[in-house]
């Protein structure tokens, strides 16, 4: 994977190192929120009657700290680190990876203070104001120029797979959110959407979708293909297949979108078409799940030692499970009892939890051993995390399967008169329960982030005393 | 021939790999297609409620039990063939209008609380959404819904047809404190929108902003100067909670549904 150069390369990790430590602190934020969010339907008195802390402004909050904050400094942390260390060079440019970090993460700031005064376009995961949406083009833009042009300078002869489905997601987010994002300012605060209407709703979930596809897959499994083989110490188990994953991956997940508007008002072909390239997609998914697990063939046993490794491999596990459960959820009459439901909301965290989270910890525990080049603080507590980590998401997801398709299934009955056996609001009070189960499921799965930003913490400040001072590490 | 001149996949493959102009070029062309086919067409086959400057919306026609096309000013209302001429005289029924402007006020609110976060505007073709909800959404019902407001979770019940199901004073009650009315419901207290005045200033740019939209605009015959003129005068005095309300009040009562008729084609 790395050029064995006679002078080996002094590489921009500076910058790295923020992005790493950023990436955990908002892995604490992120999460929690999503606690309290969760913590609204289950006892709606939370919102205190507060209206910047209500569900509805709060909401938009959890889902960009986790994706734009927490998934954001993990894809530019690793890819920052994973890109100089495949082509063997310094990162075109130093300067402009700083102002990607400072850029990114005042758009973190302008969210945090946006969203809860009630700045939204209205659109899932595409909430921030018009003028948010124009810096996230420009950072976005700068990183992928950045890490396409330190692919361009490299000094090996071929471009690894990582590198790969990284600039898949660099170009398709920035097709997503250009096209997405289109609207017309009405003030500095409002803006609507040039679209209405079935293509609206289109292009959202294009967006919507794809965002999942590309950023919180595409990206991730980039990080997938450097860290598992590098935390096992084998190679991948099979480059074609990884070649095989990239390019099927690429060009299919993009048609999955309509398969959010299943029976909608959006004409039948499209919804039909995206649920058939829905189904298929199980194939590239499935490969490449097989490829990162069978990549520790013949080294199981390090699972019993190495607490980073379960992480890893834990995450393709879920990988396989949340793109199984996509494509049956996507079938039409499973989607007539799915849609609406609290399902969405447990398949889209069994990737988010099981999936890219814990792919995440288990690559930026690799990285901040290489990174502050010393032992981890404590190796109990990456495995006691790594436990809380598993229990809380599948908690988490057991808890909104069950409530979603009770949901489903109650919202649909009849009783022997032919009239519909449950009001609304007795569906809402069923959910009670479950939305208690998923509120500490959560809780749980938040305290293992808690553990590993003291474990990170701990590390750097150990590395710092036995070396001298850092100027970045000192400040962390 | 040394390490790096043996090729491990595809010749094709190989060169994609030691070049990285290449390598960008055909990833983005190979990520551009899905969206390519499944986007440009819904702005030009029937049945998308696509209609700027085209009385037939792309040729868009629902029939009757009997095969006749309905025409399509049954399905949104134009001012110009139905004997109700303003947005004031619009009856339930006449068709598919632009929002009035303190409804528009409210649905402004409406995205800022996000309310679409739990509650849809998309009722789907079943039997028990029908008994629950009413007649399947079509797609000219959000054809002036900038930011379609479709949604994609039912914490609670779905709204596209909520408008006249309850009255003004029951969603005041329940918008203000929901457990007072529904002592079972997880909904926030909207209370402060009881005291918050409608923002004037900014709803009579979001009327302009609205006729200036490159796809569906609302016309400017129905827009028109005077209307956007008045409505800084016809929310005087009212509270976001009154405009709210009367956002609701609007939902899913526009078109008037046939029996047997396949509105969806």
């Amino acid at each position: 994977m790395e050029a064995t150069n006679a002078t080996p390369v002094k590489y921009d990790m500076d910058v790295v190192r923020w992005f790493t430590i950023m990436a955990v602190v908002y892995a604490v934020v992120g999460t929690l929120i999503g606690v309290y969010v969760a913590s609204e339907l289950a006892w709606p008195f939370l919102n205190f009657d507060i209206p910047e802390i209500t569900f509805g402004r709060l909401r938009p909050l959890h889902t960009n700290a986790v994706i734009f904050a927490f998934g954001g400094c993990v894809l530019m942390a690793t890819g920052f680190y994973i890109v100089q260390r495949t082509c063997a060079t310094k990162l075109w440019s130093n300067s402009l990876a700083w102002f990607t970090f400072w850029g990114w993460n005042l758009i973190i700031v302008c969210a945090v203070i946006t969203l809860p005064l009630g700045l939204s376009e209205g659109k899932e995961y595409a909430e921030l104001p018009w003028w948010t949406d124009i810096m996230i083009a420009v950072i976005w833009v700068c990183y992928g120029f950045n890490y396409i042009m330190t692919i361009g300078i490299r000094t090996t002869s071929h471009i690894y797979v990582s590198n790969f489905f990284t600039v898949g997601m660099i170009v398709m987010i920035t097709y997503l959110h250009v096209v997405n994002s289109l609207a017309i300012p009405v003030d500095w605060a409002t803006s609507y959407s040039i679209y209405s209407g079935v293509q609206d709703a289109m292009i959202q979930w294009w967006w919507g979708h794809n965002a999942v596809g590309f950023y919180l897959t595409g990206g991730f499994l980039g990080i997938m293909y450097y860290f598992i083989p590098k935390q096992s110490q084998r190679p991948v188990f099979s480059y074609r297949l990884s070649v095989l994953h990239f390019w099927t991956l690429s060009f299919g997940y993009v048609w999955l979108g309509a398969h959010h508007l299943q029976y909608t008002a959006l004409p039948d072909w499209t919804g039909s078409l995206g649920a058939a390239i829905s189904l298929a997609m199980i194939i590239p998914s499935w490969g490449g799940a097989m490829n990162g697990m069978m990549t520790l063939s013949g080294a199981w046993d390090k699972l019993r030692t190495d607490y980073i490794l379960r992480f890893l491999v834990t995450a393709m596990a879920f990988y396989a499970m949340s793109t199984f459960d996509g494509p049956v959820m996507a079938i039409k009459s499973v989607n007539s009892l799915s849609h609406y439901t609290d399902w969405t909301v447990g398949h889209v965290h069994a990737g988010a939890l099981g999936w890219m989270a814990m792919i995440s910890f288990g690559s930026l525990y690799h990285m901040v051993k290489k990174l502050w080049n010393t032992e981890i603080y404590s190796e109990k507590l990456v495995n006691i995390h790594f436990w809380i980590a598993l229990i809380g998401a599948t908690t988490y997801v057991v808890a909104m399967w069950v409530s979603g398709i009770m949901q489903g299934l109650m919202w649909r009955d009849y009783d022997e008169f032919g009239t519909l056996s449950y009001t609304f609001v007795e569906s809402v009070s069923a959910m009670h329960p479950y939305y208690v189960m998923r509120a500490v499921g959560g809780a749980i799965f938040n305290l293992g982030t808690w553990i590993m930003l003291y474990n990170v913490v701990m590390t750097v400040r150990q590395a710092n005393a036995v070396r001298g001072v850092s100027a970045v590490a000192a400040k962390a | 021939m040394s390490d790096h001149d043996q090729i491990y996949s595809t010749k094709l493959q190989d060169k994609i790999e030691r070049n990285t102009l290449l390598m960008f070029v055909l990833t983005a062309i190979t990520v551009a297609i899905g969206g390519i086919v499944e986007i440009v067409p819904l702005f030009y086959l029937p049945n998308t409620a696509m209609c700027q400057n085209d009385p037939t919306c792309n040729g868009t026609s629902h029939k009757d039990l009997q095969g006749n096309a309905i025409p399509m000013d049954k399905i949104i209302w134009n001012p110009a063939t139905s004997i109700h001429k303003t947005l004031d005289d619009w009856q339930p029924g006449d068709g598919v209008r632009p929002y009035k402007p303190l409804e528009l006020a409210g649905r402004y609110v409406f995205i800022r609380e996000g309310c679409f976060l739990c509650h849809s505007q998309m009722i789907r073709p079943f039997r028990d959404e029908k008994d629950r909800y009413g007649h399947y959404s079509i797609a000219e019902e959000s054809m002036y819904d900038h930011t379609y407001q479709w949604g994609s979770k039912r914490t609670g019940p779905d709204l596209a047809r909520v408008g006249g199901k309850y009255s003004d004073e029951w969603h005041r009650k329940h918008l203000k404190y929901p457990r007072d009315v529904v002592p079972e419901s997880v909904m926030p207290n909207f209370f402060f929108l009881d005291k918050a005045p409608v923002d004037a200033v900014k709803l009579t740019k979001t009327m302009k902003v609205m006729t200036q939209m490159p796809f569906n605009p609302v016309p400017k015959t129905i827009y028109t100067d005077a209307v956007i003129a008045g409505a800084a005068k016809e929310v005087e005095g009212k509270t976001e909670m009154d405009s709210v309300i009367a956002f609701l009040q609007s939902l899913g009562n526009h078109v008037k549904f046939e029996e047997g008729v396949n509105y969806r084609d």
